[in-house]
């Protein structure tokens, strides 16, 4: 059995780099690609572990959780597509009609 | 190697077919009628689709067999992805129910002059000549009907799904048609657009951690399957840590769908902003099936290491219930109000699912938690799409009148529909003779049976503090004087539009299961202790 730990380790900082992006970033199109940075991250972990336990769940799931980020993709382009033409701006701050 | 075909268990999955083929069905009437006759089409489409779902599903109800000695009833299918048991088609029949009035709202057009509430061309921008021309033609998209059936599907899936892939699947389908639904709406666009940006980025993020808590438990257990995790968990082999952190990974995921503190912060924006009608569908139904997929999670898969869960629970659903009541005191808007109630709804609910005891510790006849927390649900779905569909009415030249000082006076107007909102306002404050009132006094008892008495406490009090704001609603509506402008003269006041047939149904059957469950709460409880417990 091979040591998966490096593999989970570099998923686990890839995972911590996609969600400190998603908190610090101001411009929606890059805090969804941190969001989809912190997807492929547990791609690997996925992959990863299917080699340590031997069975192909994991590398399987991979696959479905390829198929769900395009499909998210397409959703959250749509939606991020249609705000900065009414605004004419993509940043996550300028959208601050709705509070408190 | 051969190639082994998978059996599937059609009868048993049918509803949840029958609901996904009409969405892709819907899709196809979408690409090949003429837009003439596309919204009768669609609409009718929708409500067999659901109404045959719900046939199917009383079909399946009666006809499950009993396992685990008559503890539970039904069945693994698809290959032990899906499992069809007691708890499922409860929570299908009451997802399904939702979204006929759903659908009945989303078809309603009388209240906007002839047209839906949703926007005529997402594409064409507020504003512009194309948006004029979309408007003057009367245009309308009848996308939504579909998109409401995949969500719908997305929704029975959850908490039938017998694997965490399934479930992450089932999260995603469920989710991604509320985001498109949520920026929809015709009027106040920019609001519209900016809480389906927050839902999606935030739902988005939240579902990245629920994955990674996927991948982590996978890695704990070698296994996606609930049972093996379970297994494992009882054996405790595996790396503890993993479980530990991928644990709360998923609970992160799930708590974010059920918007609970201090994950909430999306629930408000998105509630207000977005078209009314798509917050009464998914305020209730999602909370349906978000809180059945992670009753089967908790249960199943870590019920045997509920001692590392149950203190985590106690402290969300505390700050949860505070939050959701403290918060909605200061709201003005009606559909913010609405929104931190559910807030604290789910307060409540968490406090029934950290009432989880072993079979051996109850008392004979007792509901158990899982018995408590689907009857809550049951309760508080109706009153949440019953409330919502009022708010559709109330409104003024510039649409849906939200502010609240504009609803004062409405009684005397409107003494029908002010009753009826008064009526659902008091179920979910939770005085008795309604539902609310047994669904309370249900999870408050196997919370405190459990030995969970400081959340009890807690949720005595933020229920009396929840009171003081439902009844100064009701306070506004029949006691006060309309708003008097600063020039002396009385502002506009909201008036109540006369729908059509749809949505009076909607409200008037959401009156009716609200009064039943209260006097008579028979029926439904022992609804809700037949469907036995999960399969593990």
């Amino acid at each position: 059995m091979t040591d998966v730990t490096p593999y989970v380790v570099l998923s686990a900082i890839l995972f911590s780099i996609g969600c400190v992006g998603v908190l610090t970033r101001r411009n929606a199109i890059v805090v969804f690609m941190c969001v989809e940075l912190m997807l492929n991250a547990c791609n690997l972990a996925l992959v990863a572990f299917a080699k340590q336990h031997g069975n192909l769940d994991g590398q399987i799931a991979a696959f479905f959780v390829m198929v769900v980020a395009a499909a998210e993709v397409v959703v959250g382009l749509a939606i991020i597509m249609t705000i900065f033409r009414t605004r004419r701006s993509a940043s996550v701050d300028d959208a601050s009609l709705l509070k408190y | 190697m051969d190639f082994v075909k998978p059996t599937i268990e059609y009868a048993e999955l049918a509803p949840l077919l029958i609901v996904l083929g009409g969405a892709c069905l819907g899709v196809v009437v979408e690409a090949f009628l003429p837009r003439a006759v596309r919204r009768t089409v669609q609409v009718a489409l929708a409500t067999v689709v659901l109404l045959a779902a719900f046939a199917t599903t009383i079909w399946v109800a009666t006809d499950l067999a009993e396992v685990a000695d008559g503890a539970a009833r039904g069945l693994l299918a698809a290959e032990g992805t899906i499992v069809v048991d007691g708890p499922t088609v409860f929570l299908w029949g009451l997802v399904l129910l939702l979204s006929l009035g759903g659908v009945a709202l989303f078809a309603e057009r009388r209240i906007e002059g002839g047209v839906s509430a949703f926007a005529g061309q997402a594409a064409a921008l507020p504003g512009t000549e194309a948006e004029r021309e979309v408007s003057t033609r009367g245009w309308e998209h009848t996308e939504v009907y579909p998109l409401l059936l995949f969500a719908v599907g997305g929704m029975m899936l959850f908490p039938a799904s017998n694997d965490l892939l399934t479930m992450f699947v089932a999260l995603e389908v469920l989710s991604l048609p509320l985001y498109l639904l949520t920026g929809l709406a015709r009027r106040r666009r920019l609001l519209s657009q900016e809480a389906a940006l927050k839902y999606f980025l935030l739902g988005a993020f939240s579902s990245g951690f629920f994955l990674y808590g996927v991948a982590l438990v996978y890695g704990f257990a070698g296994s996606m399957q609930l049972a093996a995790i379970a297994e494992a968990v009882r054996n405790d082999t595996g790396n503890q840590g993993l479980l530990l952190v991928g644990m709360g990974m998923l609970a992160v995921g799930l708590l974010f769908k059920v918007g609970a503190a201090p994950f909430q912060g999306w629930t408000p924006d998105v509630y207000q902003g977005a078209p009314t009608a798509v917050t009464a569908f998914m305020s209730a139904a999602t909370k349906v099936a978000a809180f059945g997929a992670l009753l089967r999670l908790f249960y199943v898969a870590f019920g045997s290491d509920r001692w590392s869960w149950q203190p985590m629970m106690w402290v969300i659903a505390i700050l949860t219930m505070v939050v959701g009541a403290v918060v909605a005191v200061s709201q003005t808007d009606v559909k913010r109000m609405l929104a931190y109630s559910s807030v604290a709804h789910t307060g409540f609910l968490l406090t029934g699912v950290l009432g989880v005891q072993g079979a051996g510790e109850l008392a004979d006849g007792q509901v158990t938690s899982l018995q408590a927390v689907l009857f809550y649900l049951a309760t508080y779905g109706v009153a949440t799409l019953g409330a919502f569909a009022v708010v559709t009415l109330v409104r003024d030249s510039n649409g849906e009148a939200t502010h609240f000082d504009r609803w004062a006076g409405l009684g005397r107007r409107s003494p029908w529909l002010a009753g009826a909102f008064a009526l659902y306002l008091l179920s979910m404050a939770g005085i008795p003779l309604t539902a609310g009132f047994v669904g309370k006094w249900a999870v408050f008892t196997v919370a405190m049976s459990a030995g969970a008495w400081p959340v009890v406490l807690t949720a005595i009090a933020s229920s009396i503090v929840a009171i003081f704001f439902y009844v100064r609603y009701i306070r506004i509506m029949f006691f006060a004087e309309p708003d008097v402008g600063p020039d002396g003269h009385p502002g506009e006041v909201a008036s109540v539009t006369t729908p059509s047939l749809l949505t009076s149904a909607t409200i008037a059957a959401g009156v009716l299961a609200t009064i039943v469950i209260g006097v008579v709460p028979g029926p439904v409880l022992d609804l809700a202790s037949r469907a036995g417990d999960f399969i593990r």
